[in-house]
């Protein structure tokens, strides 16, 4: 399937796959992400469930400290 | 605009700031200056002699704690500026009270971990409510790598990378970069909704 990705078209070799499974195939390793679908929040307890699909807009930013 | 008309507009507004560190302190101030109505603060904090490397506090208010002292900060820059200071430690149920009726939420936390919880809190309970993030303003130079990214209502100023840490320190002019972006972004916003809203009696 095709989906964007941080602004960037993304081919992956699945139907679908959870939020979770992203984050692990794409290997972001920080430790605070935020993430977004088709413009969702997707609450870091629901990255397990959260399904994403073909032609689906995903936002993964990641929080880094200071301030 | 003549600079009457904006403060004019700006003066009926209220913005929140979550956190009085390096961020927090130094937007907070910018807006001072310009006239918003109303700011709500909030840090838990006291100053310390290692905050004054970028934090809008002095070498006399070291030990005092942080909320209040930007709040007298700020009177001293605009006394026409109401200041609601909180002396707390946020939490997600603290975040939607304190700032609910806030027209704008600036994020200035430092670490990480809160930056993520204010960003879920304020988008699933208040999504409407425009946040305005600092992300990534450690160590010096490199002005190009900072930028203003837009995600629906959560806006995110910052490099998005550099993390603080023993030799990738956070100093003021990076940090104020990144504070005055913010505060120019919640300026934007505030002036390009009265001008959509037509709403030209104030």
């Amino acid at each position: 399937m095709e989906i964007i990705l941080n602004n960037r078209n993304e081919t992956i070799e699945k139907d679908s796959l959870t939020m979770a499974e992203l984050i692990k195939l794409k290997n972001y390793t920080f430790k605070m992400l935020v993430t977004k679908v088709n413009g969702q929040l997707v609450k870091k307890v629901d990255r397990e469930t959260s399904i994403i699909k073909d032609g689906d807009k995903v936002v993964v930013l990641h929080m880094v400290s200071g301030g | 605009m003549t600079f009457e008309e904006i403060r004019s507009i700006l003066s009926t507004k209220t913005i929140g700031i979550a956190g009085c560190g390096g961020l927090g302190s130094n937007c907070a101030v910018a807006l001072a200056r310009i006239g918003v109505g109303k700011l709500v603060v909030a840090d838990f904090d006291v100053v310390q002699e290692s905050n004054l490397n970028r934090q809008y506090y002095y070498n006399d208010q070291i030990g005092q704690k942080k909320s209040f002292t930007l709040s007298d900060n700020i009177y001293f820059v605009n006394a026409d500026v109401k200041v609601i200071a909180h002396d707390i430690k946020l939490e997600p149920e603290d975040i939607v009270k304190i700032y609910k009726d806030c027209d704008i939420i600036i994020e200035a936390f430092d670490l990480a971990e809160m930056k993520q919880m204010i960003i879920e809190t304020v988008l699933s309970e208040m999504p409407e409510k425009p946040l305005i993030c600092g992300i990534g303003m450690a160590g010096f130079g490199n002005n190009n790598t900072i930028r203003m990214e837009q995600h629906g209502n959560l806006y995110i100023c910052g490099d998005f990378e550099t993390e603080i840490a023993d030799d990738m320190p956070p100093m003021a002019p990076r940090v104020g970069i990144v504070a005055n972006m913010q505060a120019n972004q919640a300026v934007e916003l505030i002036i390009k909704k009265h001008l959509k809203d037509g709403d030209h009696t104030k």
